[in-house]
């Protein structure tokens, strides 16, 4: 048992010496962890793949209104999104079991194309660092993690489309290398 | 503790020269998160000072991983905590701790770990930290994936209750996916997915009265059935006689039965649940009640409202009885239509009710719910005649121009707060009818500049009585500002009709988001997923910062 009073010096050193880290370190590549997607058959995190071509994960819930607004903003355009940069949205409900299976109808009915996985537990939740919704993440060519936000509000997708041509264009120069 | 900081501080520092080293050695990462409030006493509102002044929650995780391996650790420091948590948890200290391995058919972890078989019904040991509930398992977890669509978790452990370890589980559960495992199946319009789980628990009795069983155990079987668009999915549990503090001591046994059936196309979706609860506490000690060591989580099936007036009475399952259904259907207005306008306009509707179960006497010469006999008999497809819970709501989303959005919304609540709030021994109000209105409504003034204001409304003439609530918030490229009331304009005391003001500034960038706040806030109860927390009110500043890495 760990209490107040028994909390000792060598803790306090650990935890500030893992502070500074956190200026060193951090999340690069995708944690492999086996959830759902929306037909229930189990998908691992470490084939979200997108041939050397952009990626976003984007952790969301059906009761999150800023991550429907985010949502919705971009499906609007992703079409074009996908024209310009080949780039492919990952949208990770962690509904748990109260309203995870309203997910998929809800995904049609607001005609998403996302592709759609389910993370009632929030294992995937957990592996990747995210503390609330939304929390999004760009994926570069190689699969390492370049960029992420954790909000979201009116007209932030335009600024979010810059960064993932930035990437596509990165890839693709250093295809042509 | 000493070896444990000693031996982490090693493998910090390992971890670290190997770093410097290679690039490809491995990654550290994680989040830190605080929430801290500065209180202010408010006698009118009935806002209490802490005797530290400040309540301050914080969470840091850092994990390593190289390839298959992974380790990592929590530190959870509440120097005291936030007022409305559990007053149990003040201290800080290293409690969650693990290591693991993860070679594709097999992975086993050992120390802490989170874990859900099927829908959670039999057990789901989870974390929220906005609610204060962990009930971690420490022990020993094996998955093992034999064959591509055979899945099986194996898990011996103890459960965290606040500061300690306690109880013992022991769990299995096996799960097939036909159309992984049978090529001729991979691409059918069919797909079926069956599961199974069996769970057990242990504790020692010396009690003087009566004789408990040390063993209890629970078994599950689940079923998932989807062609095309059309899905249907049910768990049932059955659990042996377990007699404790939440069910009153009697032998009987408990069922649970959650029902999921949806059907999609672009544009319409319909969801319809279903449950029967009869008699599910199942905690890993008898003794235990309200958060502490639950081993199974029975879901809510009512609507998470988002808006802070249609949330103001929400629902907590009734884990010892209850019947209850939900249904809603959402729909949008194809754009460029007479009524969906220019646009596009989604509707949903959501209906939800709850019950207790039907109960009679267990025999002819005995009452129902008397310590240490069978407590009573329910008939399987009885509703009781207790009423719980009603909500019929309906939200309309209308975008009126590219930078013009609207939500409307209106509810109508039946709510028994003497059943629902009254575990929490607080003073209640019987049965309470509401009627709710919100009005949302974005307007973008510039690129990646918007003004949100929303008006929101609430009127019953039981409890606090009506309510008025105003949001206006302004957002620019990395800030936002918010200026919030909420009037309690139709409180039955005069003195309480009283204005609760707060506003608040937050900062983010990238992975990382400051918040600081003041005001008043009104007493209430907070829900995450199916569980709650009562919140007192309070008068002060606030403070949240979250950051990953």
């Amino acid at each position: 048992m760990l209490t107040f009073n028994k909390y000792n010096r060598y803790s306090t050193i650990i935890f500030f010496l893992l502070v500074v880290c956190l200026c060193k370190y951090s999340i690069a590549q995708i944690p492999s962890v086996v959830i759902k997607n929306t037909d229930n058959r189990s998908f691992n995190t470490s084939e979200i793949k997108n041939d050397g071509k952009p990626i976003v994960i984007n952790f969301w819930a059906t009761w999150c209104k800023p991550c429907l607004q985010e949502l919705d903003a971009i499906s609007e355009v992703y079409d074009n999104w996908q024209k310009e940069t080949g780039v492919i949205i990952y949208a990770v409900s962690i509904d748990n079991a109260r309203t995870t299976a309203k997910v998929s109808p809800f995904v049609d009915a607001r005609g998403w194309d996302y592709k759609i996985l389910l993370d009632p537990n929030s294992d995937f939740k957990r592996a990747m660092n995210v503390i609330n919704v939304p929390h999004v993440f760009l994926l570069d060519g190689k699969g390492e993690i370049v960029y992420q936000h954790t909000t979201y509000a009116e007209g932030d997708e335009e600024a979010f489309f810059e960064q993932i041509k930035k990437v596509a264009l990165s890839t693709n120069e250093s295809e042509n290398k | 503790m000493k070896n444990l900081s000693v031996s982490f501080l090693l493998l910090f520092i390992i971890s670290n020269y190997l770093y410097a080293q290679n690039d490809n050695i491995g990654q550290i990462h994680g989040n830190f998160q605080i929430e801290a409030q500065y209180y202010q006493d408010d006698t009118l509102i009935g806002a209490q000072a802490l005797p530290e002044h400040f309540g301050i929650n914080s969470y840091s995780n850092f994990n390593y991983t190289k390839e298959k391996f992974s380790a990592g650790v929590r530190y959870e420091g509440y120097f005291p905590p936030l007022n409305g948590y559990d007053q149990r948890y003040k201290g800080a200290g290293i409690p969650f701790k693990y290591a693991s391995y993860n070679a594709d058919i097999i992975e086993i972890t050992a120390g802490n770990f989170y874990e859900q078989y099927g829908s959670g019904l039999v057990l789901r040991a989870y974390e929220e930290k906005n609610l204060g509930y962990d009930n971690t398992f420490e022990g020993i977890r094996i998955k093992f994936n034999p064959y591509q669509g055979i899945y099986f978790k194996c898990l011996i452990g103890r459960q965290r209750n606040f500061w300690n370890y306690s109880g013992l589980v022991r769990g299995i559960d096996a799960e097939l996916n036909a159309n992984e495992l049978i090529g001729k199946l991979k691409e059918s319009k069919m797909q079926i997915g069956l599961g199974g789980s069996f769970v057990s628990k242990y504790q020692t009795d010396q009690d003087a009265v009566y004789k408990y069983p040390e063993n209890v155990a629970a078994g599950a079987g689940r079923m998932n059935i989807s062609y095309g668009k059309l899905n249907f999915s049910t768990e049932y549990v059955y659990k042996a006689n377990d007699p404790s503090f939440d069910n009153g001591k009697i032998y009987k046994h408990g069922e649970a039965l959650l029902i999921n059936a949806t059907y999609s196309q672009k544009g319409l979706g319909i969801f319809f649940a279903a449950k029967r609860i009869d008699n599910m506490s199942f905690r890993s000690d008898r003794s235990a009640s309200l958060s502490e060591l639950s081993i199974n989580y029975i879901p809510d099936i009512t609507k998470p409202h988002t808006y802070s007036m249609p949330a103001m009475y929400p629902y907590v399952t009734q884990i010892t009885s209850e019947m209850g259904m939900q249904t809603e259907i959402i729909y949008t207005i194809k754009k460029e239509s007479k009524i969906g306008g220019k646009y596009g306009t989604n509707i949903s509707l959501n209906y939800s009710v709850a019950n207790n179960i039907q109960k009679s006497p267990p025999s002819d010469t005995s009452i129902i719910g008397v310590d240490g006999t069978l407590g009573y008999k329910s008939d399987f497809f009885a509703l009781g005649d207790e009423f719980y819970f009603q909500d019929f709501n309906i939200q309309i989303n209308r975008k009126i121009s590219p930078d013009f959005k609207t939500t409307f919304m209106y509810q109508n609540l039946t709510y028994n707060q003497d059943i629902i709030h009254g575990a929490n021994n607080k003073l209640t109000h019987g049965m309470i009818y509401t009627n709710a209105f919100v009005a949302d409504m974005t307007y973008k003034i510039i690129k990646n500049t918007a003004m949100r204001v929303e008006l929101e409304s609430l009127f019953t003439e039981q409890d606090y009585g009506n309510w008025a609530m105003a949001v206006v918030e302004l957002s620019i490229p990395h800030f936002f500002f918010t200026i919030i009331d909420q009037y309690n304009f139709g409180n039955p005391d005069n003195n309480l009709r009283v204005h609760y003001y707060s506003c608040a500034i937050g900062f983010n960038k990238g992975a990382h988001r400051f918040e600081v706040g003041y005001g008043k806030k009104r007493a209430g109860v907070i829900c995450v997923g199916g569980i709650c927390r009562a919140v007192p009110a309070s008068n002060g500043f606030t403070l949240s910062i979250t950051s990953s890495f």
